[in-house]
């Protein structure tokens, strides 16, 4: 676009990215990946990812299986480094500030996640959702903050009248959404979701989906989906990986309806995969 | 039916009972011989038992009540030093252990467990009693101790490593640190294993005999401070058993009794206090 973009002088550390479909005006990108490289042990599972994530939208990460979408949203908040021998080249940035610079704990207060499985711990739904508060020295009224997670996970209405029962009483569905209240309790900046809905009914997948577009305005969220359908139907920006690259990525329409690489195409058409 | 449908049933019902038969054999061993010691010691047992100082070889009548109480003092001395230890090296292996190191604390443990008793008696001897001039029940619970912490270690890392990654990883991404994770997450849904582990080693180390030749060695009276000889059901069993009188004999099938019940009792209150709460969900 135009040459002028002295608006993100303040990160002087960012190599100009020079990726087709990067949007300008830096400032509404929320979270920007750049040259990101990584490794289990001598694998090298993503090359070069570069890609900014859009402050209040929603971004699907879709592609086959083991193409490095996962790993990808796992270095957003550094869970990767949970598993040993791993290693990562390159910046990911929050608000222009490099997370591997911040310290983790306060990065993932900022970043929470979603995963495949529902993994509520084996405590009761109240002290699930009072969790990550508790862990963060909140000094307030638990019981609201509680209860305001829950309802902005949809799901206190199902669960009010049992909140000191075991979280494993609950659904599937109602565990994801769960987890997902868990996630907001400690009200983070962006929600990190790696194929939430995988292991849900079209129902409970419905529900979370809707879910997703009422948090959105709240929120930042990166979704790693296998689902087209889902990725066509609740993200604005749509990102196409492929072998540990970053194929296309741009807005979801134009990656559905026009995409500008053949891989892209045969994706999305069932061609292959 | 055709031969060959007929032939997989036959096959079918002959291993099936063939199962049944040894798992039989295998319960009605243990029931065997709970049932002989519950048989002889019921009928030995009396008030006199728990309330009496032992009588010299040739009398009859007199007690154990010495030595059921420094049977407690010796396990709990063993449990105060080996639980922990244990369970925080369990915990180290679970959790932070790299390669190397971890594997040479694994395989060390390993072995430790393997080690006759008898032998980490003599160590706790040498180590102590040589020392300290005397044999005492802190030598006991030393030696008890040492036999302890592996086994707690062992299965205190089972445990936690059974626990699913993906509880870890719920914990970190909301912000907990590493330690915070493990003590409020990892520990509590692991508890019942880890518990259960140790329950048994206490109950393992509770009938142990070697180590307390060696260590704790026998009191007639009751001892007055830690550091004297101190009599223990396990020995009193051992001596009794062994001896000429048929009154203590009788002794020794009581005291055999009295040790189970005071081991099962241990069991069933533990297991009683972990029931509460939540179990992981697999």
């Amino acid at each position: 676009m135009s040459p002028k973009e002295p608006t993100t002088m303040s990160a002087p550390n960012v190599p100009s990215p020079g990726q087709a479909a990067g949007k300008p005006g830096g400032r509404q990108d929320k979270l920007k990946a750049v040259n990101l490289n990584f490794f289990y042990g001598a694998y090298k599972a993503l090359h070069d990812i570069s890609l900014e994530v859009p402050a209040n939208k929603i971004t699907a990460l879709i592609g086959p299986s083991g193409c490095g979408k996962s790993t990808f949203l796992r270095t957003l908040n550094r869970i990767s480094e949970t598993i040993r021998n791993t290693r990562v080249e390159g910046q990911v940035l929050l608000d222009d500030e490099d997370v591997l610079k911040v310290d983790v704990t306060a990065l993932r207060r900022r970043v929470g996640m979603v995963f495949q499985k529902s993994n509520p711990f084996p405590k009761s739904i109240f002290d699930n959702v009072a969790y990550g508060l508790k862990v963060n020295g909140f000094r307030g009224a638990l019981k609201d903050a509680v209860e305001h997670s829950l309802k902005r996970a949809a799901l206190f209405d199902e669960v009010k009248d049992k909140l000191q029962k075991s979280a494993y009483a609950l659904s599937g569905g109602q565990q994801q959404r769960l987890c997902i209240a868990r996630a907001l309790a400690v009200d983070p900046e962006v929600l990190l979701l790696d194929e939430p809905c995988s292991a849900l009914d079209p129902i409970a997948t419905a529900k979370i989906e809707d879910l997703l577009f009422t948090l959105k305005d709240q929120c930042t969220i990166v979704i790693v989906t296998h689902n087209m359908q889902q990725a066509a139907r609740v993200a604005d920006r749509t990102g196409f990986f492929l072998l540990g690259k970053l194929i296309e990525y741009n807005t979801t329409e134009i990656i559905f309806k026009n995409p500008a690489k053949q891989e892209t195409e045969d994706y999305i058409t069932g061609r292959f995969g | 039916m055709s031969f060959r449908n007929r032939w997989r049933k036959i096959l079918s019902s002959l291993m099936l009972s063939l199962t049944g038969v040894c798992a039989v054999v295998a319960v009605s061993i243990l029931f065997l011989i709970l049932g002989l010691l519950v048989y002889n010691g019921w009928r030995s047992v009396d008030w006199n038992f728990f309330t009496q100082l032992p009588k010299s070889p040739g009398e009859t009548g007199g007690g154990m009540a010495n030595a059921i109480v420094g049977s407690c003092e010796i396990v709990v001395l063993a449990t105060l030093i080996g639980l922990p230890v244990g369970f925080m090296a369990g915990v180290y292996l679970a959790e932070f252990g790299g390669k190397t190191f971890a594997f040479l604390v694994r395989y060390t443990a390993d072995l430790l467990n393997g080690v006759p008793s008898i032998v980490i008696g003599i160590f706790a001897w040498s180590v102590l009693v040589v020392r300290m001039h005397t044999y005492s029940a802190l030598a006991g619970g030393f030696a008890l101790a040492m036999i302890l912490i592996p086994i707690t270690a062992r299965s205190t890392e089972q445990f936690m490593t059974s626990v699913p990654q993906t509880l870890r990883e719920g914990a970190l991404a909301l912000g907990a640190s590493k330690w915070k994770t493990i003590a409020t997450v990892v520990v509590p849904a692991a508890h019942r294993g880890i518990a259960t582990g140790m329950i048994l080693g206490v109950a393992r180390i509770a009938g142990e005999t070697a180590p307390l030749l060696f260590t704790s060695l026998n009191n007639q009276y009751w001892n007055t401070s830690l550091t004297q000889p101190t009599a223990s059901l396990p020995y009193m069993i051992y001596t009794r058993a062994m001896s000429p009188y048929d009154d203590w004999h009788r002794q020794a099938w009581a005291a055999g009794m009295v040790l189970l019940l005071l081991v099962l009792f241990a069991n069933v209150a533990a297991r009683l206090i972990l029931s509460r709460g939540i179990a992981v969900q697999k």
